[in-house]
């Protein structure tokens, strides 16, 4: 093992390692956001409101990322009504090809956590609520998406964390992410052993940092404390 | 869209059969990896905890990608050692195996916390049983212990196995002909980007579905005679 390669090309996986996190946190927060109205409709009692989700959520958890990567960065290019299209500018750079990507992909997954949280929510607290004299939406907003959101949080935290690896495709869309950046040292330094392995390091830290931060903050929003029926 | 793929089809078709070939073959050493790892983190001794421990926590912190793309280029120097020592002319991993191996080495990480569980969920009773009728360790395990986790691991394993097929499009990185690789060769000269990655994606759409409906069967065939239980 090499280690002085290791240490001299240190900074510049380090900078490999903040886009990764970069597209880590866009993806995770803007798939979040859209995975909520999907997960509400996909827990709905009327099969046509379940039927749209249900659809992008087959599609997207059932084929590889890396062809939906490749869809969007290689495949839109095939229309001409896009490439003429004011969004151009935007979808022809491979790094918000990544983050639309990685944002679609990881709603459907987020979307699918949520419907089983909110399908997990005591039907007793429900009926409560509307005891109480709440309206559905307010049922919704003020018991069942709290409730949920702390049921599903151990799972949103594991999503987060394969999110954080399947990042690493966004290197085969020329991204110089951790991995991507590795390539680019070895294509140099022709020492995949090392680079690798420092790259590997640089994942399972911030893994580790990841998880030992959901662990804050299933504390900070009691998660254990509401697990009891 | 163009419907006969320029003669791509049956391009593609080789391709579907090398992803399936290479997820069947990687499912077969993760499967073996997997149990020795469950078998390593409870076992009795502590370095053979830490070891079992140790490889499910390493393998699953860092991406596929980086498995695939460090198995394949990583084992270079080892393998011209290895032709030295054994004399050789030349050896080298194919793509096939260094995809094998990596796609292996990833799912025995989650297989193993699979198993672990499953071992976990025998009631000891069943062991102690074992232990009375005066059979060997080993024997318990093969013939008690293994055929009960068979059903209660196969769920677990079901979902691994998906996520194993969606991961051997990564080995087209690496340049192993199959279903991704072959789009790609489509698409450089078609020129129709969006038609073969589709067309892809619908391959895997496909195996997904064949692999759950296999799957639907073999849990009812594992859970023959067991009554399942309310939520």
């Amino acid at each position: 093992m090499n280690w002085e390669v290791i240490i001299k090309w240190l900074p510049r996986l380090a900078e490999g390692a903040m886009l990764t996190l970069e597209l880590v946190a866009i993806a995770v927060v803007a798939g979040l956001i859209l995975a909520i109205p999907m997960g509400i409709a996909r827990a709905s009692r009327h099969w046509y409101v379940r039927a749209l989700p249900y659809g992008y959520i087959f599609f997207f958890r059932g084929t590889p990322l890396l062809v939906q990567l490749f869809l969007v960065y290689y495949g839109l290019a095939q229309f001409d009504a896009i490439r003429q299209g004011p969004l151009w500018p935007y979808l022809r750079s491979p790094y918000w090809c990544a983050i639309l990507t990685m944002t679609l992909h990881t709603a459907a997954y987020i979307a699918e956590i949520l419907r089983g949280a909110i399908q997990a929510v005591p039907q007793g607290e429900v009926e409560a609520a509307r005891a109480l004299g709440m309206s559905r939406a307010q049922t919704m907003f003020y018991i069942i998406l709290p409730r949920a959101a702390r049921i599903g949080l151990p799972a949103y935290s594991n999503e987060v964390i394969l999110m954080l690896k399947a990042s690493s495709l966004a290197s085969t869309v020329t991204l110089l992410e951790l991995t991507g950046m590795a390539r680019t040292i070895i294509a140099r330094t022709y020492l995949p052993v090392e680079i690798f392995f420092a790259a590997g390091m640089f994942y399972l830290l911030i893994a580790f940092i990841l998880v030992r931060g959901f662990r804050v903050l299933e504390r900070w929003l009691r998660v254990d404390a509401c697990q009891g029926r | 869209m163009n419907f006969d793929l320029y003669g791509f089809g049956p391009a593609l078709l080789a391709g579907t059969w090398m992803t399936i070939k290479l997820a069947l073959s990687a499912l077969s050493l993760g499967l073996v990896l997997g149990l020795l790892g469950a078998l390593a983190k409870t076992s009795p001794y502590k370095p053979l905890q830490w070891l079992g421990g140790t490889y499910s926590t390493i393998v699953r912190g860092i991406p596929e990608l980086l498995w695939v793309l460090l198995i394949y280029f990583g084992t270079v120097q080892l393998m011209r050692n290895l032709a030295d020592l054994l004399g050789i002319e030349s050896l080298e991993l194919s793509a096939f195996a260094a995809g094998t191996i990596a796609l292996g080495i990833c799912f025995g990480a989650y297989a193993t916390e699979v198993f672990r569980g499953a071992i976990l969920a025998i009631p000891k009773g069943h062991r102690e049983a074992g232990q009375a009728l005066g059979l060997s360790k080993p024997r318990i395990f093969w013939r008690l212990i293994l055929p009960q986790m068979w059903r209660i691991a196969l769920p677990g394993l079901g979902n691994l196995f998906m996520i194993l097929m969606k991961d051997t499009a990564l080995v087209s990185v690496i340049g192993l002909e199959e279903i991704m690789r072959r789009s790609q060769i489509a698409v450089t000269s078609s020129k129709e980007p969006f038609t073969f990655f589709l067309v892809a994606a619908f391959i895997y759409l496909g195996l997904t579905v064949l692999a759950m409906i296999g799957l639907h069967f073999l849990e009812k065939r594992s859970s023959r005679g067991f009554v399942r239980s309310a939520g």
